[in-house]
C-alpha cells in the first residue's frame, strides 16, 4: 500500500467517524441555550472562514485573484438581488470565467 | 406543497455543487493522486473541503500533515451532527449511513427548513443528489483532467466560495450576531493562514461562534429550527 492509499483511507476514516460522532453524541448536549446557540452559530462562523479562506489565499499566502474576487462579488449582487442559488453560482463562475478569457483579470 | 421546497432546494444545490467534484477530479489527478484514489475520497470521505485540502497537500508534498489538515478540515462536521441529530433522529444502520451525508449543505438545507420534516426531506433530497454527482463528477473530472481546460479557466474555482456564501446568506440577513461572527470567522481564516498548517485557520474560526454565542442572548425557543424566517435560496 502506498502512502497516498493511506492518507487516503486515513482521512476518510477520520472525517466518517467525526460525522458520526456528531450524530451521536446524547442530545441533552444541545438541552443548554448557549450550547444551542453556539451549535447554530458554527456553521456561520466556518462556512464564513472557508469562503474567505478559498477566495483570499493560496496555500499559506493571502492571494489577490482579480478573476475570483470580482465572481465572488458577482455572487454577492446576485444574492442581493435574490437570485436562487444555481444562477448565483453560474453568475460566479461566468464573472471569472469571462475576465480571464478576455485577459482582464 | 410543504414538502416540494425542501426537496427542490436540496436537488438544485445538491446539483449545483455536486458539479464541482468536476474541479475536485480533476484537481487530485494533476496533483498526483490516481483517479482511483480521486474516487475513494469522494465515496468515502465524502466531505469537499478536506479532499481539496488533501489533494493540496499531495502536490505540496507534505503527504501526514496534509492528512491531519484534512481531517481537522472535516471536524465541523461532528458539529453539524450534533445540531442535525435531533432533526434526523436515526439509529441503528440508518445513522451509519446517515452520517456520511453530514456536510456543510445538507445541514444548510436541513437548517434553513420550517419545521422537522420538510429538514428531514430537505437532507435526504441534498444527501442523495450531492452524493450521486459529486462521485460521478469526481470520476469524469479525474479522467478528463487535461482535456476539459484548466477548472480555472471555467472558473469553478469560484464555485466553492460562491456557494458557501449563498448557503450562510439567510442567516446573515437574519441578524447582527450572524454578521460579526461571520466576519470574525473569515478575519480569522485569512490572518491565521500564514501561520499555521493547511485546514487549521478554518477550524479556529471555531473561536468566533464561541464568541458570538457567549455575546448574543440566547434564544428562547425550545426548538431552534422554527426560528429560521428564511427558506434556502
Amino acid at each position: 500500500m502506498t502512502a497516498a492509499w493511506i492518507a487516503v483511507l486515513a482521512t476518510a476514516a477520520g472525517c466518517y467517524a467525526l460525522k458520526l460522532t456528531g450524530l451521536t453524541v446524547p442530545q441533552r448536549v444541545l438541552g443548554n441555550p448557549r450550547v444551542r446557540r453556539f451549535a447554530e452559530l458554527v456553521p456561520v462562523a466556518l462556512l464564513a472562514a472557508l469562503v474567505a479562506a478559498q477566495a483570499g489565499t493560496s496555500g499559506h499566502a493571502i492571494s489577490v485573484d482579480p478573476a475570483r474576487l470580482a465572481g465572488l462579488g458577482a455572487a454577492v449582487i446576485a444574492l442581493l438581488l435574490r437570485a436562487p442559488f444555481l444562477l448565483v453560482i453560474v453568475v460566479a463562475a461566468a464573472t471569472a470565467a469571462l475576465l480571464r478569457l478576455a485577459g482582464v483579470a | 406543497m410543504p414538502a416540494a421546497t425542501p426537496v427542490r432546494d436540496g436537488v438544485g444545490l445538491g446539483l449545483a455543487v455536486g458539479v464541482s467534484g468536476l474541479a475536485f477530479g480533476a484537481a487530485a489527478v494533476s496533483s498526483g493522486l490516481t483517479t482511483w484514489q480521486a474516487c475513494a475520497l469522494s465515496a468515502l470521505a465524502f466531505t469537499g473541503a478536506s479532499q481539496f485540502a488533501l489533494a493540496g497537500a499531495m502536490a505540496s508534498g507534505g503527504l501526514l500533515a496534509g492528512t491531519v489538515g484534512a481531517i481537522l478540515l472535516g471536524s465541523r462536521n461532528a458539529l453539524y451532527g450534533l445540531r442535525l441529530a435531533g432533526l434526523l433522529q436515526v439509529s441503528g444502520p440508518r445513522r451509519l449511513l446517515a452520517a456520511v451525508g453530514v456536510i456543510d449543505e445538507t445541514t444548510a438545507v436541513a437548517l434553513a427548513q420550517p419545521d422537522r420534516t420538510s429538514a428531514r426531506s430537505g437532507f435526504l433530497a441534498t444527501f442523495v443528489t450531492i452524493y450521486l454527482t459529486w462521485n460521478v463528477c469526481t470520476l469524469a473530472g479525474a479522467v478528463g483532467a487535461g482535456q476539459l481546460g484548466s477548472p480555472q479557466r471555467l472558473g469553478l474555482d469560484v464555485v466553492g466560495p460562491a456557494a458557501f456564501l449563498a448557503l450562510i446568506w439567510p442567516r446573515l440577513r437574519s441578524g447582527g450576531t450572524e454578521r460579526a461572527v461571520a466576519l470574525l470567522g473569515a478575519a480569522i481564516a485569512l490572518g491565521c493562514t500564514p501561520l499555521l498548517p493547511t485546514g487549521a485557520p478554518v477550524i479556529l474560526a471555531t473561536v468566533a461562534a464561541v464568541a458570538g454565542a457567549l455575546w448574543s442572548p440566547p434564544t428562547a425557543e425550545p426548538d431552534p429550527v422554527s426560528s429560521r424566517p428564511e427558506p434556502q435560496q
